[in-house]
Formats: structure tokens, sequence, C-alpha cells
């Protein structure tokens, strides 16, 4: 049995993470990125770590911090190149940075699966292609298939828009993206949200991530005043 | 050799747009395809979804619509339509390997004559490679677009016998909308059922795959 740990800051919150822990982080670009949580794990000293997340930071913040820092020895992800990933690229062109690169499907559903109890799944996405190179393959019904495995987190970083007390969680439009599968896939998974309300406070039919899944909360506040969103 | 004028981008998108047919799931790669979305008609009940986890994506936000919550595949802030929906990235990547998009429209390097897709990658060292939802997207709809112009900058057609670039999917590709031409891949062979600024006799000087001519069809 789990039961979530409400904590005050977000340091608290990701303290333990040993050197080369596998951290599963949440986001797509901007939308959905637990960048207090990350800015903390950078805080922490945790280094040599292997980072799960689509994107391989933006502009300094966040995930591009701690690559800039160092901190990353590999990086998963599905599109490690955009206009603001100058950490990334200047990491990964000294030879700093290992990159496994994965279509975005399948990098989601090998999340799903370490989740979900799946040993290995076969997918079509990449067969034929250099990302399906040195992958075992079987044709079904005429159809080629990569067999793809889990990726399993040690810690899942991801950010949500409400909690309750006993840690079910609700999302926010498009930052929803990876948070539920990886808030499943992790040995421990530590959320930040906006807001904590108490335990019955949301409606059952609307919590997107169960209870069971989360470890510890953390708020933070974030200020969407700026852009005209009201949380 | 004059030189070749076919249609600007613009008139481009407005073309595929009028060939996606209303009430469709239709899923916009990002830049060019994109500016399709300016030309589907408000009453055509298209349904835009966006891979980041959303169904029923509306136009770009500008001003105070502006949510960092709330952006499209390439992070753009956008709108949301009546009738969105909201799901994580497996669901949203099982909508598309499930066969449940009608279309999806994608830019490309190069295609071949057997629909084999090349997008994500030049393979040039120091490159660094970023596939996304590419692969999935061209796998997975029940009809994959390109848009692209049809000649590379050193004036070889981008529509070949096999594809020199990494590949993204074979046998993928359906229907390529070009500056210059519209071309259907087909069991029978690639064909040509519109030209702009050329015929099809020169434009089969251009391409170095045989060509069917459908421009009366």
């Amino acid at each position: 049995m789990r039961r979530v740990t409400i904590l005050q800051t977000a340091a608290e919150a990701v303290a333990d993470t040993p050197d080369g822990a596998t951290v599963l982080v949440g986001g797509f670009g901007s939308a959905g990125q637990p960048v207090q949580l990350i800015e903390a794990l950078l805080d922490s000293g945790a280094t040599g770590l292997t980072v799960v997340s689509n994107n391989a930071g933006n502009d300094d913040h966040g995930l591009a911090a701690l690559i800039r820092e160092g901190r990353v020895r590999k990086m998963i992800c599905s599109f490690p190149r955009q206009s603001d990933s100058w950490h990334f690229d200047a990491a990964y062109r000294a030879g700093a940075i290992e990159l496994e690169l994965v279509p975005q499907g399948n990098l989601a559903e090998r999340i799903r699966a370490a989740g979900a109890g799946i040993g290995a799944f076969f997918i079509p996405t990449g067969f034929g292609t250099p990302l399906g190179a040195g992958k075992e393959t079987r044709v079904i019904d005429g159809k080629g298939y990569l067999l793809e495995y889990p990726i399993r987190g040690d810690v899942a970083l991801v950010a949500a828009h409400q909690a309750d007390a006993l840690g079910n969680l609700v999302y926010r439009k498009t930052a929803r993206n990876f948070g539920p599968i990886m808030a499943a896939a992790a040995e421990t998974t530590v959320v930040q949200v906006d807001q904590i309300v108490p335990a019955g406070a949301l409606d059952p039919e609307h919590v997107i991530t169960p209870c069971l899944y989360v470890d510890r909360l953390v708020r933070i506040k974030r200020d969407l005043a700026v852009s005209g969103a009201s949380l | 050799m004059t030189t070749l004028i076919g249609l600007d981008h613009d008139t481009l998108a407005r073309i595929v747009a009028a060939d996606i047919p209303p009430g469709s799931f239709v899923n916009l790669g990002i830049g060019l395809p994109t500016t399709v979305a300016n030309h589907l008609a408000p009453d055509s009940g298209v349904m835009l979804h966006t891979e980041n986890g959303m169904l029923g994506m509306g136009p770009q936000a500008h001003g105070d619509q502006i949510d960092p919550d709330l952006v499209n595949a390439g992070k753009v802030p956008v709108t949301e339509l009546p009738g969105a929906s909201y799901f994580h990235h497996a669901d949203s990547f099982a909508m598309m390997r499930g066969g449940h998009l009608d279309i999806c429209v994608l830019g490309a390097y190069q295609v071949s004559a057997a629909g084999d897709l090349a997008s994500w990658h030049t393979g040039r060292p120091g490159d660094i490679p970023a596939v996304g939802g590419a692969m999935d997207l061209a796998l997975g709809a029940k009809q994959t677009f390109v848009m692209m112009s049809l000649l590379s900058r050193d004036g070889t057609a981008k529509l070949v016998r096999q594809c020199t670039y990494p590949l993204t999917g074979l046998a993928c590709v359906s229907r390529v909308y070009t500056d210059l031409a519209v071309f259907r891949i087909e069991p029978d062979g690639v064909v040509v059922y519109d030209v702009f600024g050329i015929d099809f006799g020169r434009l089969t000087a251009l391409v170095d795959i045989p060509l069917i001519d459908g421009t009366s069809r």
C-alpha cells in the first residue's frame, strides 16, 4: 500500500533521487512540463540521469537547465530539435549526451506498457525505417511490426492542475499529454499541482489519474494571469 | 530552360482543403500543412486532431486567448472549438494507429512511386534527427496526403523511384500535392490529376518515374 505524501516544497519532493536514475518527465514543450520539480532536481545535485520526455528542453528553464548543467547522461525522446533547444543541441554536438530517438507514439505506448504490466508489444510504427533497425520484427496479416519494450522510470515528475488530498489528479487542456501514463510507469511518482482540494471535492467521474499512482504531491503556484487564462 | 511558376503555398493549401470531405477527422502536420486549416469552410464539420492530446482544435490563439496549457503539435497556442475533447498521449496515438483519423497532411523531403515517405531526417552528419509523431501519423491515418514543392533547390524532383533520405514509413502516401501537379498513388501507378503552369508532357520530363495522365479524368 502506498499513500500520497503532501510536501511543502519541490526540493523535499525530489531530494532522494539517486544519481543514475531514470526520470520520466511530463510535458510537451512547455505545456505540462513540471518546471519547478525539474529545477529542484537540478538543485538536488542528482547526476548521470536518463531522462525520458517528449522534447529535450526548451529555452533555459526546466529540462533545458538540467541538460545545460550536464546532469543528463541520456535522453530518450521523440523530438529533441526545436528552435529553442540550444542546450540539448550543444550537448549533443559536443558528444556529452546520448540520444535514443523514439517515434512519439512508440514512446507513449512504451511508457503506458510499463505502467500496465505489458512485457513487450508489436507495433507497426518505425517498421522498415532506420528507427526500427536491429529490432525484432514480425509480419502479422501481411503487415510489418516491431517488437518494442516498456520504458519504466525510477521517478516520474508530472504537472497536473488539481489534486485532492488523496492524490487523485485532474489536468488542464493539452497539458495532460504524458502525465497520466508517466504517473503509472514509475516507482515513485511526484506531482506538482496548481491546487490541492479536499478529498471528495473532485467529481469522481472527472478524475483522470486515480490516487494509487501518486506518491508525492507539492503545490506550486503558477501565474497564468499574464496570459489571460484562468485556473 | 524557362523558369516554372507553379502555385503559391496559399493556393496549394486551398486545393488540399477542398479535397478534404466534410465531417472528416484530420491531422495537419507542422509547417505548410498547418495552413490548410485556414481554408477549411467553417460549416465543413472537419474536426482537427492534434497529437498532443486534443480533438476539436480551433484556430491559433492571439492576445488574451493565449493559454500556456493549450498548444498544438508545433507548440503554438491554439483555441478549442465547441465539442473539443482532451486525452493523454497514448490515447492520442492509439487514435492514429487504430485507423480512426480519416486524413493526415504531412510535409516531405521525398516520396517514392510506391508511396514511401521520407520526412524526418536529412541523414546529413551533424544534423540532429527529430521524428516526433510523423511515423505514427503517416502509417495510421486512413489516407496520408503530402504537401511539398515538386522540385528541390537543385532542380531534382522530390517524387522519386526510391527515397534516398531515411524513411518515415513504407507505402503510406496516397496523394502528393505540389506546386506543379497533384499526384495520386494508385494500384496501377502514379496518376497525375492536376497540373499547374506546366503540361503533362513537360512534367514527365521533370520526374524520373512513369506517370499516368489522369488530367482528363
